[in-house]
């Protein structure tokens, strides 16, 4: 566990030296604060407490986002040479995709803090549902996780990390946007396979207020898979 | 701690990069490892040091098993690789701190081991730089210092000085000396002259097999054989020199090098030397010797006598 944060920890300060992080955060709260609001279907257009256009926003640029953050991880890791200095140290590779995955993570989650003032913000000026909020972030963050392990996933299989981010937004974006418009073209089982594959539905019934353990099973699952893909791609290297 | 590596084969799509390497370094031992470019010399590293796994074969690292106990293993060893990848964006100080702190050294402990090995390494004066800031002589010795942090039994250096200047190898050199002393090293290089300098025992690799396990006066004394003379003989005309000398019992064979200079390559019989009668030959046939030079095979021609093919 300690060798875990060591990497995540080394991996976070890379983030912030190299800009990434700072560029990340600002274009991200650009963004959402612009569209919740100043323009479009903001808070005051719709006449709601609530951040459902915050959500969706986060929703579409965190998947935009993330492929970029999770591209160099393994693939340039292994391009400066830097995964033989690693991997020669006692750290697992288990701990070093852990280690990867949580520096994302961490990132992900300071991005979103300070959007935290835009729900005391809405607290001030009308009734909020309280767990719908709390849940919509919970979902941010189990999709951070899903988009993360794909981006590690992809990272791990290309060895340019350009090719890692397109692989990684190519496989994202299935489970964004396509098994969700596949679900609505089919009926019957085919239908209700592909909405539950689509990562919107998951996301949506969690940001409506109401966790099902049927969502967390998905998230969780496919978070999994790309691990221990990754995992496997990683032991087998033959460098 | 001993290292055994048994039946070590790797491959790489068809083609053996190692091919059932067998050997075995003591304790305390610095072991040179030779080869050609190509050999086989880093992929045996590289498994040392359980980066890569081998398809056939073990290495036992002080009864530990490279497959069973990789985590044990690591920890043990200090290993530089081959182009010394460190992260460039890093400044030397938290850089050795992440290695320390991953080699879970206790926290009361780090900063005096960094200053320890900022001392040994000579990076004084660069402590507080980036080290995509350094020059290839000072990343290296950052490579060594990330290698020696956590006071390994083993070490592993793959070819430690590519890429340094005369003195900064020479000190190199003389710091993996002193490291040797307490510690069993294993470096790679292609200079010979490198290897003889610093290593106990020498191993020559080609084409992923063992051709030569031995010291350096050991395989000096392999390759030598017959004694072989450079002769210039002046005096006479060249067909009655040769007539003459080729009627000493003890010579094997004469080469003339050169016709004008009148200059011979003499190689003696196993076991015997010619130069006595060469001498009195050449009195008694009035001719006078201008040159006589006794040739000695260099490690550089036993390399490539062993390693050519």
């Amino acid at each position: 566990m300690k060798q875990i944060l060591h990497i995540a920890s080394r991996e976070l300060s890379t983030f912030f030296d190299s800009l990434t992080a700072y560029v990340l955060i600002v274009i991200f709260l650009g963004f959402s604060g612009f569209f919740t609001w100043i323009y479009g279907a903001d808070v005051f257009f719709v006449g709601q407490a609530n951040l459902n256009t915050f959500f969706t926003v986060a929703y579409w640029s965190l998947f935009i986002f993330i492929p970029a953050l999770t591209m160099r991880s393994i693939a340039g890791e292994l391009k400066a040479g830097t995964l033989e200095l690693l991997l020669t140290k006692p750290v697992s590779d288990w701990q070093l995709i852990f280690g990867k995955f949580l520096s994302t993570l961490l990132l992900i989650a300071i991005a979103l803090a300070p959007t935290v003032i835009y729900y005391f913000t809405l607290w001030a000026i009308g009734p909020v549902d309280h767990s719908a909020i709390l849940l919509g972030y919970v979902g941010l963050l189990l999709m951070s996780m899903v988009y993360i392990s794909i981006g590690l996933l992809a990272s791990c299989i290309a060895s340019n990390p350009i090719i890692a981010s397109l692989a990684a937004l190519s496989i994202g974006i299935f489970f964004h946007i396509i098994f969700d418009v596949l679900a609505s073209n089919f009926v019957g089982l085919i239908g209700s396979f592909f909405s539950y594959l689509s990562l919107s539905t998951h996301f949506e019934s969690i940001s409506r207020g109401v966790v099902d353990t049927k969502d967390l099973i998905y998230f969780f699952s496919l978070v999994f898979f790309c691990l221990f893909t990754s995992k496997m791609i990683l032991s087998n290297r033959n460098l | 701690m001993d290292i055994v590596v048994e039946h070590l084969t790797k491959r790489y799509g068809p083609q053996k990069a190692v091919d059932n390497v067998s050997f075995r370094v003591k304790a305390g031992e610095v072991l040179g490892f030779l080869g050609p470019n190509g050999a086989g010399k880093t992929t045996t590293m590289k498994a040392m040091a359980c980066f890569i796994k081998p398809e056939e074969g073990d290495i036992l690292v002080g009864g530990y098993s490279i497959h069973d106990h990789p985590e044990i293993i690591k920890k043990n060893i200090g290993y530089l690789a081959e182009n010394n990848p460190l992260y460039q964006e890093m400044n030397i100080i938290d850089f050795l701190e992440f290695i320390a702190k991953i080699h879970g050294i206790p926290k009361y402990l780090i900063p005096e081991r960094i200053l320890d090995m900022i001392r040994t390494c000579g990076l004084e004066g660069e402590k507080h730089k980036l080290i995509g800031e350094l020059s290839k002589g000072y990343q290296q010795r950052v490579g060594l210092a990330q290698a020696l942090i956590h006071d390994p039994d083993i070490l592993i250096l793959d070819e430690p000085t590519t890429g340094l200047d005369p003195n900064q190898i020479v000190e190199i050199r003389e710091l993996i000396k002193r490291i040797g002393k307490e510690k069993t090293v294993i470096l790679s290089s292609h200079i010979l002259a490198e290897v003889e300098a610093t290593c106990d025992r020498i191993l020559i690799i080609n084409n992923g097999r063992i051709v030569v396990d031995g010291t350096a006066a050991e395989l000096r004394k392999q390759a030598q054989g017959n004694e072989i003379l450079k002769l210039g003989v002046q005096g006479g005309d060249i067909d009655h020199i040769f007539e003459s000398l080729f009627e000493i019992e003890t010579i094997d064979s004469i080469d003339i090098i050169d016709v004008d200079k009148q200059l011979f390559e003499i190689q003696s019989l196993p076991n015997t030397t010619s130069v006595k009668a060469i001498f009195d030959t050449c009195v008694r046939n009035n001719y006078y010797i201008t040159e006589l030079t006794p040739t000695e095979k260099k490690l550089e021609d036993i390399f490539r006598i062993l390693t050519l093919h």
